[in-house]
């Protein structure tokens, strides 16, 4: 009954502060809709080199507002190195090869998207053709775009949970209001529930929002069930919510709080997934690993880019609920200083 | 009802209380006076189970402190007002009745019942925002009312407010305690310390004197409670215990 009071209380402070609901309603997604301006505005302008290729994959091509230029081998083989195309087709024999410029993922995956679609519009008519795939920069291990659509959602749901959690508890320590609640009989588990179960109900809302618009009108890939992407994305919160509390217990004031923000929120983003990390060393890589937002993005991007489901990500729902837990269980003892019992 | 015995708290070098001993009984007020930096909110956070006992004891009712089931037979009214400023005055209200348990129309009644008695009146359904620093004191002062504590535990609860009401609450806090309450009052106000039955003097930790008003005054020799005050506090030798002044 006092966890409801508390979590009543929150709510009701919340609803009066406009300015933090909009805060974590509305800048997550005016973050989101900014980043996919930029990545996922217009469609590329893909421009291909043919060389020797059969006019029906030409006109497939031009019918994909593909940019085709026809030319002789060496002709390609200039346009690609200056950059003036994507790629260049060459068929000889029965083989298609595709040689990819490459330094630009999405070009690459343009150039990618179209072939196959091209070739998956011809295989009625002719006999099915398996492209051979070359690189004139860098290989398939560059980190595809669509794999940070995924980590960014997460990181966004992190930052803004971990903010307004740590803050709220901050003041509540600043300005007497967690002594006089104290005072009371009010049990110390009590409190830390209660402020989960207001913050879930804030998240909630906040996931739904963020993430039906990303997938719903940003258009985000999600190949997977939009179910399991809320559940990943709540259970990212709840880490977010615990630990910001946590720590909200090391800071004196909301100021300090502010602090831990870069501490927490920039290495996440930097190790887990945002950025292509198979070129750095093995241990280096290892402090991915106890970041939450690694497992939250890597369940994420295995629900919205292969389809994966429960078998997929069971793992690391269960590694994030394990983390909120045992943030909640020390946020209960971590009160301790403020009552002994 | 609160006894204290022998308490000491510090905090890392400064030794905030040492060995402080006294009692309060049911219907009777006493004021804990001292300067700043006395020890007074650290005494009287210990009561309300903020604190812990460093050495001695301290029981409430008969029960040692801390403890979860005497909390709520005390009313806490901390230094700092300790209110959530986007709620209204009685959503404030509301959160503390709830957490001593109180629900539905008790809680409602009781509401206004602390709301008349400091004098909101109909400010208390405004946000608590833009309440004036004295009202801000008295829906403080409202919420330790709430669920009619036998034990009240004051730290200063009338810095800001005007006089009339003022003397009005005094009213209500003697009424309070010949009703059978405890209440333990710090203040730094030496005409609040007249309202009290005794008046204990907290001074650098040490419990200086306890006693009446009259009891204080004859025994330093002077002709006010202020000039009582500044005697016992000018005072450099220490004693070890405090000295009980007059009795009762």
């Amino acid at each position: 009954m006092r966890t409801i009071a508390v979590a009543r209380r929150i709510l009701q402070q919340l609803r009066r502060d406009r300015r933090t609901v909009a805060m974590i309603l509305f800048a997550p997604i005016l973050i989101l809709s900014l980043v996919w301006m930029i990545f996922d505005g217009d469609p590329y302008p893909t421009h291909v080199a043919v060389v020797n290729v059969p006019p029906p994959l030409i006109n497939a091509l031009k019918n994909l507002d593909v940019e085709v230029v026809v030319a002789s081998a060496a002709e390609a083989d200039a346009l690609i190195r200056v950059d003036e195309v994507d790629a260049v087709l060459t068929f000889s024999g029965s083989s298609l090869m595709v040689l990819l410029e490459g330094s630009k993922p999405l070009a690459r995956q343009s150039v990618m998207i179209a072939l196959q679609q091209a070739v998956g519009a011809l295989a009625t008519v002719s006999s099915p053709i398996t492209p051979e795939i070359a690189f004139l920069h860098g290989d398939l291990d560059l980190a595809p775009f669509d794999s940070f659509g995924p980590v960014l959602l997460g990181l966004i749901v992190f930052m803004f949970t971990f903010m307004i959690s740590g803050i709220s508890f901050v003041r509540e320590r600043t300005s007497g209001t967690l002594e006089r609640m104290m005072a009371t009989p009010l049990r110390r588990w009590e409190v830390v529930l209660g402020y989960v179960l207001a913050f879930l109900v804030v998240m909630a809302v906040q996931v739904v929002l963020i993430t039906s618009v990303s997938v719903f009108l940003l258009d985000m890939m999600l190949a997977g069930s939009f179910v399991w992407l809320l559940v990943i994305t709540m259970l990212l919160a709840a880490t977010a919510l615990t630990l910001g509390m946590l720590l909200s217990a090391a800071a004196r004031t909301e100021f300090q709080m502010i602090q831990f923000i870069p501490l927490v929120i920039i290495p996440q983003v930097f190790f887990s997934g945002l950025f292509p990390l198979e070129t750095i060393d093995p241990w280096l890589r290892g402090i991915g690993t106890v970041f939450p937002l690694t497992y939250g993005a890597e369940a994420m991007r295995e629900v919205m880019i292969r389809g994966g489901g429960w078998a997929e990500i069971w793992p690391n729902l269960a590694f994030l609920g394990a983390l909120s837990l045992g943030f909640l269980i020390i946020n209960i003892f971590a009160l301790k200083k403020y009552r002994r019992l | 009802m609160i006894k204290v015995q022998e308490l000491s708290r510090s905090f890392g070098e400064v030794r905030a209380l040492i060995d402080v001993s006294m009692e309060v009984q049911p219907g009777e007020i006493v004021g804990l006076l001292g300067p700043s930096g006395a020890g007074k909110t650290t005494l009287v956070r210990i009561l309300a189970g903020a604190d812990v006992p460093e050495f001695g004891t301290i029981h409430v009712g008969g029960v040692p402190m801390p403890d979860l089931s005497a909390l709520g037979g005390i009313g806490y009214m901390p230094q700092s007002d300790a209110l959530y400023f986007e709620l209204s005055g009685f959503e404030n209200l509301q959160f503390i009745g709830a957490l001593y348990g109180l629900s539905g129309d008790r809680l409602k009644t009781r509401i206004d019942a602390v709301t008349e008695i400091v004098g909101l009146g109909p400010d208390i359904h405004r946000p608590s925002h833009q309440y004036s620093g004295g009202m801000l004191r008295r829906l403080s002062l409202a919420g330790c009312f709430l669920h009619e504590p036998k034990v009240l535990i004051l730290d200063e609860p009338t810095v800001g407010m005007d006089p009339i009401l003022r003397r009005n609450l005094w009213r209500h806090f003697r009424a309070y305690a010949d009703a059978g309450a405890t209440i333990l009052v710090t203040t730094h106000v030496m005409d609040e310390a007249e309202h009290c039955d005794r008046i204990a003097i907290l001074r650098r930790g040490h419990l200086l004197a306890i006693g009446t008003g009259d009891a204080l005054m004859a025994a330093a020799g002077t002709q006010s409670i202020e000039e009582a005050f500044l005697y016992f506090g000018s005072t450099d030798a220490v004693p070890d215990q405090a000295s009980p002044v007059g009795e009762n």
